[in-house]
């Protein structure tokens, strides 16, 4: 496929659906905080009680996902960063997106591995997902892995959609763009406070309880 | 009345130099006494006459390309002290000492600091970035431009080949076949214009092939380095929203 259309697919793809998923998993997260683990557990079962959530899963996150990471890094592998000669803020952005594009990959395989290949796996349930959160959220060297790889995410997720809008031409001038610049911070900063609140949530002992008792549960059943 | 003679202050350069297209580059310095208003090529043009470098000993001139001298032909363009620009107008008094100079190295080396730049001619020819007009009768007058628009578009016209934004931008590398944003802005000039307009979709297109538009990352250093001031980046997004456009309307047959 020539250049520009497999760099737009890259690109859609991004933003819809992969953007719209982010969006999502970080309400779902964040009901931790609202609704703590049984608001937590009854969000993640909510959503996994979609009509054909394989497929959902499938078309909306896997393999837009798979596509939007390995193109990416092909994109990445193809750039020459040259900020000691032009160190400037679009400058470290760019370079930014694509370090934060690789640190979000291998995060991303990573957390797939310890919670939804778990699932399918069938070594955790679904509501069981908060004690497996509360583990890794409870051993510092984990925790200080999931915030790097929330905040690279979370980076790559608001300068993608700042890009996004360059890229399709919505933002043309510099003044367009500096506003999107300043409304894609101002994401940047809600999102990465959100899922970052979240992730300290899974810290209370209550997430550790829920997944003693759905072992319970199961011992029983 | 005598004027006082100042101590003789010396200005050091250190060139980076090639003596053939394929063989390794080495630095070579130099040192000439400074004399004020002078620039990268009054200084180069004195290697020229009196070819010692700061060790004492004679060497071979160093090779660089200039014309107009007054930053309109882009033919002096070289790295200096890290930055790409003209030489012509890189007056020694605002450089930080010693004064590094290197060649374009997005560009083939052909020698010292002489440069290829055969492929930002090439990019012009592969947007067709010309108004056809030529045919086998006169075909009259052509549509006018709205004087606004004439303003904004006389602004892009101002580009001379330089290269200069391809040496600043991270994508434009061995890796890549970017064309460069200099060919982009070009093509949004010659689709602005009422004649030029007719050819549109040619220029488009010749964008949405292989090294085309999708190879722009928004590092947007170009804009930043033109030393015509361009508005590359808008130019870019322009003809990111053309070529997007022009690619729903070939889906969707109209």
């Amino acid at each position: 496929m020539r250049g520009f259309y497999s760099r737009k697919i890259h690109s859609l793809l991004g933003v819809i659906p992969l953007a719209f998923f982010f969006i999502e998993h970080m309400m779902t997260n964040f009901a931790a905080v609202e609704g703590g683990a049984s608001g937590f557990t009854d969000s993640v079962l909510w959503l996994n009680s979609l009509p054909l959530v394989f497929f959902l899963e499938l078309f909306g996150i896997w393999l837009p996902l798979l596509y939007h990471g390995v193109y990416g890094l092909y994109i990445a592998y193809q750039s020459k960063p040259n900020l000691n000669r032009f160190n400037l803020e679009r400058n470290w952005r760019y370079t930014l997106q694509r370090i934060s594009g690789i640190i979000t990959f291998i995060f991303i395989v990573w957390h797939l591995f310890q919670t939804r290949v778990q699932v399918a796996v069938g070594n955790v349930k679904h509501e069981e997902l908060g004690g497996v959160m509360h583990d890794i959220a409870t051993q510092p060297l984990l925790l200080a892995v999931y915030v790097i790889g929330v905040v690279a995410a979370c980076f790559h997720f608001s300068n993608g959609l700042w890009s996004f809008l360059i890229s399709w031409g919505v933002t043309v001038g510099p003044r367009s763009q500096k506003v999107s610049s300043v409304l894609c911070l101002g994401l940047f900063v809600i999102v990465t406070s959100m899922f970052l609140l979240s992730l300290f949530t899974f810290r209370d002992n209550e997430f550790q309880a829920a997944a003693s008792a759905a072992q319970i549960l199961r011992s029983f059943s | 009345m005598a004027e006082t003679v100042a101590a003789p202050k010396n200005v050091k350069f250190i060139i980076t130099r090639q003596d053939e297209p394929e063989s390794s580059p080495y630095t070579e310095e130099f040192e000439l006494a400074y004399r004020p208003g002078m620039n990268v090529i009054s200084a180069l043009m004195e290697i020229q006459r009196n070819p010692v470098n700061a060790t004492g000993d004679s060497t071979v001139p160093v090779c660089w390309e200039s014309n107009c001298l007054e930053e309109v032909c882009g033919a002096c363009s070289m790295v200096i002290n890290g930055k790409p620009r003209q030489a012509c107008a890189a007056l020694i008094d605002n450089l930080e000492q010693p004064v590094r100079i290197e060649p374009m190295k997005t560009f083939p080396v052909v020698r010292d600091l002489v440069i290829d730049r055969s492929r930002m001619f090439n990019a012009l020819k592969r947007v067709k970035a010309w108004i056809p007009i030529d045919g086998t009768y006169d075909l009259g007058p052509g549509p006018r431009m709205a004087e606004k628009k004439r303003q904004w578009a006389y602004e892009l016209s101002k580009c001379m080949t330089c290269g200069v934004c391809l040496e600043a931008c991270p994508n434009v590398n061995e890796k890549t076949n970017f064309i460069g944003p200099a060919a982009i802005s070009q093509v949004r000039l010659f689709n602005a214009h009422p004649t030029g307009e007719m050819n549109a979709d040619e220029r488009l297109e010749a964008l949405m092939e292989d090294g085309g538009i999708d190879g722009c990352g928004n590092s947007q250093n170009c804009v930043r380095a033109c030393p015509k001031g361009i508005p590359l980046t808008t130019s870019i997004a322009e003809i990111n929203k053309q070529t997007t456009k022009h690619m729903f309307k070939r889906w969707l047959g109209v």
